[in-house]
């Protein structure tokens, strides 16, 4: 028992020491004309021997830890929150404040979080949206960022070639993803698990690499720059007017000119768009269409017993989250306001999956959650420039082993059985 | 009086060269419980696979009420009104026992994406429909208070019934039940011995049954089939079967 132990210990010590030296511990540096092997300081080697002592202390002492960890308390909202039929009335008025709130506090706070309450929102957008398809549907899908580059590059290319709106773009960026993901969802339908998950991942990769190598019309790797910014019934947000004529939103309203006008109108936007998502994917997962997901999730043949199309079910899961990956795009690309391929790689996707999986997997709040913190950490860690991806790996071990089952776990709904 | 629901006519199944199933014949009249019963590895459960569109008969023909189905894709034959059970229960485990019953309500209510996120009239009242006959047959299988418990967490017994429920609101002409008692202690065969005889004589459906139990196919089966390696054996009643030479031969083996 304790030999194996230490067994253990010592395997994982020697995998770090290894890991670390490699990573870490050499650096390869241009010397003049050629390349030199530098190894790192001795304060890095400080930090990396320590790293490895903590991990062979762990390892030697997990019973200890995991009793640790069991030992913190656990966010009971049960508890905190009224239960039943209190709650029910009380809902209303708790997600009204919420939104009062969201509205209000843009005109309080700096240009800079704003901005960052923004990306935020296209955040929640995307992890809600592979939420219909990893945490109901149960497809494990990597390639998820690839809808997301179809609705930027369906609003930025209609924007640049044919000068189109918005407005009138955010319907149509939403059904290419949604077209995109019917397509890719015939072929894979009939895959599983690994085999679905590698699939996908290469459909993600086969997006980004058509844009990248398309220069004739998405531009390659110097992308589109200059799409529209959305305008409000026609009111831009700029300086001055664009084409003669037009008047900008501060002169209409006999505003001095302000550019964070602009900033606060695209998280009004965002924040727009994300009611609508989670009120209909809230309204999904109520209807039956939201069940056969769960079911299919649950037990394919079971469904296919009992009369359920799996291929038009899943095919329905693929489309609607590729749909909702494709508002969170056009928004995206409105936005920036310039997108190249360099915005859609697999790191994307891997984050939207980490925000479904650490907010609790077909948890719609558990989401929301999950969103900011990934989005608001890894601003915070900035300090620790490049150690911040490390950082951000340790805070989802640290999560996975708290909470395996994510921030808010997935409560079935309590269906009240009406007699007539 | 009563009509022809299923008729099998030399229904073939072959892997490869294994022949799994050879030839077999199945007839189940309106309203009638025929079981299929044989030993072990004999193809019963590759039968039911077969009827239930699982597999597609390498030969043979499959009629529910004079309609091929032999072919058709699994969910376009239990539209048609043939359902089945698993001999491992299968259930939505994590879903809650209302939500497993609404599951399989999927085409029943089931219109357009657009009236459900509206929220229509007509919605609500399909909705409240399907309510109403869920807890109907919750209701009739005795599981009524754990409508909102998960289905995992049901004891066995109570799964088994589960399953039978859900089959039942898809509004089936005929239930394929395959080893039903397989793991229930006495009472709960019993109990499951009752239900089944309920199902034909008050909702009128048929019921197709695979089960090792004999006391209760003897006790509650009109017809009784045997398979013996892929090849019917012999059919008859009760009586005739439990004293068919062959039969006792192909169970027992030889004296």
């Amino acid at each position: 028992m304790t030999s194996s132990k230490l067994y253990n210990a010592i395997f994982a010590a020697g995998i770090s020491l290894i890991l670390a030296c490699l990573m870490i511990g050499v650096k390869l540096d241009t010397d003049g004309s050629t390349l030199a092997v530098k190894g790192a300081t001795t304060e890095q080697w400080m930090w990396i021997f320590g790293g490895i002592a903590v991990v062979f202390l762990s390892q030697l002492f997990s019973a200890q830890v995991d009793a640790l960890f069991g030992a913190i308390p656990k966010p009971n909202f049960q508890k905190v929150l009224p239960q039943g039929e209190k709650m029910a009335a009380l809902k209303p008025w708790l997600i009204s404040a919420v939104i009062v709130v969201m509205l209000i506090w843009p005109f309080m706070v700096s240009r800079g979080t704003v901005d960052l309450a923004t990306l935020t929102l296209i955040y929640i957008m995307l992890g809600l949206g592979l939420n219909i398809v990893v945490g109901l549907a149960g497809l494990l899908d990597l390639g998820f960022v690839a809808f997301y580059a179809v609705g930027a590059y369906t609003y930025a290319l209609l924007s640049q070639y044919f000068g189109m709106s918005f407005w009138a773009c955010l319907p149509i960026s939403a059904a290419m993803a949604a077209g995109f993901g019917f397509l890719l969802g015939f072929p894979v339908l009939r895959l599983r698990g690994d085999y679905l998950a590698i699939v996908t991942l290469g459909f993600g990769e086969i997006i980004r690499i058509l844009l990248n190598n398309w220069t004739s019309l998405t531009g390659g790797p110097n992308g589109i720059s200059g799409i529209a910014k959305p305008g409000l019934f026609g009111l831009e947000f700029n300086r001055r007017a664009k084409e003669e004529g037009a008047v900008t939103f501060h002169e209409y309203f006999g505003m001095d000119y302000s550019s964070s006008y602009k900033v606060i109108f695209l998280y009004l936007i965002a924040v727009l768009l994300v009611i609508c998502v989670i009120y209909l994917i809230n309204r999904l997962m109520r209807m039956p269409i939201g069940r056969a997901w769960e079911a299919l999730r649950e037990d394919e043949i079971a469904c296919r017993s009992l009369g359920l199309n799996r291929t038009a079910i899943k095919l329905s899961a693929f489309t609607l989250g590729a749909s909702t990956a494709g508002f969170a795009g056009c928004f995206f690309a409105a936005r920036q306001g310039f997108i190249s391929p360099e915005s859609f790689v697999f790191i994307e996707s891997a984050i939207i999956l980490a925000i479904v999986v650490l907010g609790g997997m077909g948890s719609q709040v558990g989401i929301i959650f999950a969103a900011i913190i990934m989005t608001i950490l890894p601003e915070m860690a900035r300090e620790f420039a490049e150690y911040r991806m490390l950082l951000f790996g340790l805070l989802m071990v640290v999560m996975m082993r708290w909470r395996p089952e994510g921030l808010v776990p997935m409560k079935r709904p309590n269906l009240e059985l009406k007699q007539q | 009086m009563s009509q022809l629901l299923l008729d099998v006519n030399g229904l073939t199944m072959r892997f490869g060269g294994l022949v799994a199933v050879n030839g077999v014949n199945l007839k189940v009249k309106n309203r009638q419980i025929v079981s299929v019963i044989g030993p072990n590895g004999a193809g019963k459960t590759t039968v039911f696979n077969c009827l239930s569109g699982f597999y597609i008969p390498t030969e043979g023909s499959v009629m529910l009420k004079d309609e091929q189905i032999a072919g058709l894709k699994d969910y376009q034959i239990s539209r048609k009104g043939l359902v089945r059970t698993f001999q491992h229960v299968r259930l939505f485990q994590k879903m809650t026992v209302i939500e497993n019953m609404l599951v399989a309500q999927h085409r029943h209510m089931n219109t357009n994406l657009l009236s459900g996120l509206l929220k229509t009239p007509n919605y609500r009242r399909l909705e409240k429909d399907a309510m109403n006959h869920a807890a109907h047959w919750l209701e009739e299988v005795g599981l009524l208070e754990f409508a909102n418990r998960e289905a995992g967490n049901l004891s066995y017994g109570q799964q088994r019934r589960l399953e039978i429920a859900r089959c039942m609101v898809t509004q089936p002409e005929l239930l394929m039940l395959d080893e039903p008692a397989a793991g229930l202690n006495p009472n709960e065969t019993k109990e499951l011995d009752e239900l089944i005889i309920k199902l034909r004589d008050e909702h009128e459906i048929s019921i197709l049954l695979i089960e090792h139990d004999m006391s209760l196919v003897m006790g509650i089966s009109d017809h009784i089939y045997v398979i013996a390696q892929g090849t019917p054996l012999a059919d008859g009643n009760a009586e005739q079967i439990k004293g068919n030479a062959d039969v006792i031969k192909a169970y027992l083996g030889e004296e």
